[in-house]
């Protein structure tokens, strides 16, 4: 068993705490948005302009100047507020939002993470990745464990071009919950069945084991969407 | 005629509103009959002092020369000043420095201008997949990138508006867009040297403006379009409806028309009015 795309993002979800301000990244990251607690006040991010990303709207509801960052049309939330990218990249770089959640094709020991450019990609783009990973004091990233070919993104050293230094705090994968510490990677949840062996097979980096590591808490479905696969 | 001098514009007179204008604007400015109507609403018949409306996209990028560096306001094709840039795209010019966040989202205002092969460089922080005129030009090696972090690109282009030689910055740090730019440890950290990003032209999209250059944006349209405009020697934005002076509240006047030489109020490009649209990605 595995965590689907879904259900690593309703794991990060759960570590959003109330009052937080987060950037959700392109991929499963923009995934968590459907699984955050609505009893907490947290408000989504949008880099072109929005604080209180709201959801998609309903068909024939579309706002043509109402997009968000993945260019798609929302909605707003109350008490949410609009701006230009001078504010919008302030609060990025300068370390006013609380939390970004993003992709990454690398996440080295240190901290270091890729995630904005493919080795080999003809066109590269680089978008807020390099402001968010530089301002945003609480980087978490989600990504499957291992790539399609079974080789480890939890590396030494990153190969990919590098996005930031030393930034990541926190990864979640489809497998198990890894802090990045001052000392290294630090396994603090893994699926049930697993053992930190198996998750230190699939790392490509020294792995300590907390000493309260438990259980990642996913269940099997949510409101009908599979979170385990 | 001296700048102030109230011009009391009789019934009679009313009628040859162009010629007056005309004679009074610092520059004159072909007005066809058709749009006298629209023009005089747009003035106040009082004092006649400044008017930055035009009455076409077409006059509005006359000035545009080869070579010149042209900003493009807009985030995905919010606050995309679709018909500025296809009056651009009918004008044609060599060479142009294109600086955008993105290059297009489609085969249609930005993106076929890249398709059009007037741009030499594009300075901008995101193609998406959608852009894909630009992509072939790159590829072909046909136009040349300079990649910045978006945050920087905002930046650059407010360091450039606001009269600063460059900023330091964190993000790029350790990474190869920061190869080869000085580097200076402040507080324990390193930073990256960023230049001022100054334009000849910006092109932008508002939601409404008046004849002193005001504008008001509404949902994302804001976008890069204010910043821009406090960073071009020439700036022009088309709008959804010129307002009278006085009807865009102070409160909501999001880019102050000392910023703004022109507006254009134009009917939006058709393709911007599409709600499907084959760039829509998922949302959020």
């Amino acid at each position: 068993m595995t965590l689907t795309r879904d259900g690593i993002a309703y794991r990060v979800a759960l570590d959003l705490p109330e009052g937080s301000y987060v950037n959700l990244g392109v991929g499963i990251p923009v995934l968590v948005a459907n699984y955050l607690d609505p009893r907490k006040e947290i408000f989504l991010h949008s880099e072109n302009g929005i604080l209180g990303v709201g959801p998609k709207p309903s068909r024939g509801q579309e706002d043509l100047d109402l997009i968000s960052a993945g260019k798609g049309y929302c909605t707003l939330t109350a008490g949410a507020c609009l701006f230009d990218q001078t504010i919008s990249f302030t609060m990025m770089r300068g370390g006013h939002l609380t939390h970004a959640v993003l992709g990454a094709i690398e996440v080295a020991a240190n901290g270091d993470f890729a995630n904005w450019r493919i080795p080999g990609q003809s066109l590269p783009g680089v978008g807020g990745a390099m402001d968010l990973a530089v301002g945003v004091p609480n980087i978490f990233i989600a990504m499957n464990q291992v790539t399609n070919k079974g080789e480890p993104k939890i590396v030494n050293r990153c190969v990919a071009p590098l996005t930031a230094r030393g930034c990541v705090k926190r990864i979640f994968t489809d497998i198990a919950v890894i802090d990045i510490e001052r000392d290294g990677l630090v396994l603090r949840e893994l699926l049930p069945g697993l053992t930190p062996d198996d998750i230190r097979k699939t790392t490509d980096a020294p792995l300590k084991v907390a000493a309260d590591y438990r259980e990642i808490n996913v269940p099997p479905t949510f409101k009908g969407i599979q979170l385990h696969s | 005629m001296r700048r102030g001098t109230p011009l009391i514009i009789s019934k009679r007179s009313a009628r040859n509103i162009h010629r007056i204008v005309a004679a009074i604007l610092p520059q004159r400015l072909p007005i066809e009959r058709g749009s006298i109507k629209q023009l005089a609403q747009t003035i106040s018949y009082e004092t006649v002092v400044i008017n930055k409306i035009l009455m076409s996209c077409s006059e509005a990028v006359e000035s545009v020369f080869d070579g010149a560096t042209v900003m493009f306001g807009g985030f995905g094709n919010a606050g995309m000043p679709g018909q500025l840039i296809d009056a651009l795209r009918t004008r044609g010019r060599r060479d142009l420095v294109i600086v955008s966040n993105g290059a297009g989202t489609g085969d249609f205002a930005l993106g076929a201008l890249f398709g059009d092969g007037f741009a030499r460089k594009w300075v901008g922080s995101f193609p998406s997949p959608a852009a894909k005129a630009f992509r072939e030009r790159y590829l072909k090696g046909e136009i040349e990138l300079e990649l910045v972090p978006q945050g920087t690109l905002v930046e650059r282009i407010r360091a450039g508006g606001a009269g600063l030689g460059g900023f330091f910055t964190p993000t790029g740090a350790g990474t190869e867009l920061a190869a080869g730019k000085e580097t200076r440890i402040i507080g324990g950290r390193e930073f990256v040297f960023e230049l001022p990003l100054s334009a000849d032209f910006a092109f932008l999209k508002a939601y409404r403006g008046d004849r002193l250059g005001n504008l008001s944006y509404r949902g994302t349209m804001r976008n890069f379009n204010m910043v821009m405009a406090t960073a071009a020697k020439f700036v022009v934005a088309e709008v959804d409806e010129v307002v009278p002076v006085g009807g865009l509240d102070p409160e909501e006047i999001h880019t102050p028309g000392i910023f703004v030489d022109h507006v254009v109020q134009v009917a939006r490009h058709p393709r911007l009015l599409e709600v499907e649209s084959p760039s829509r990605e998922k949302a959020p």
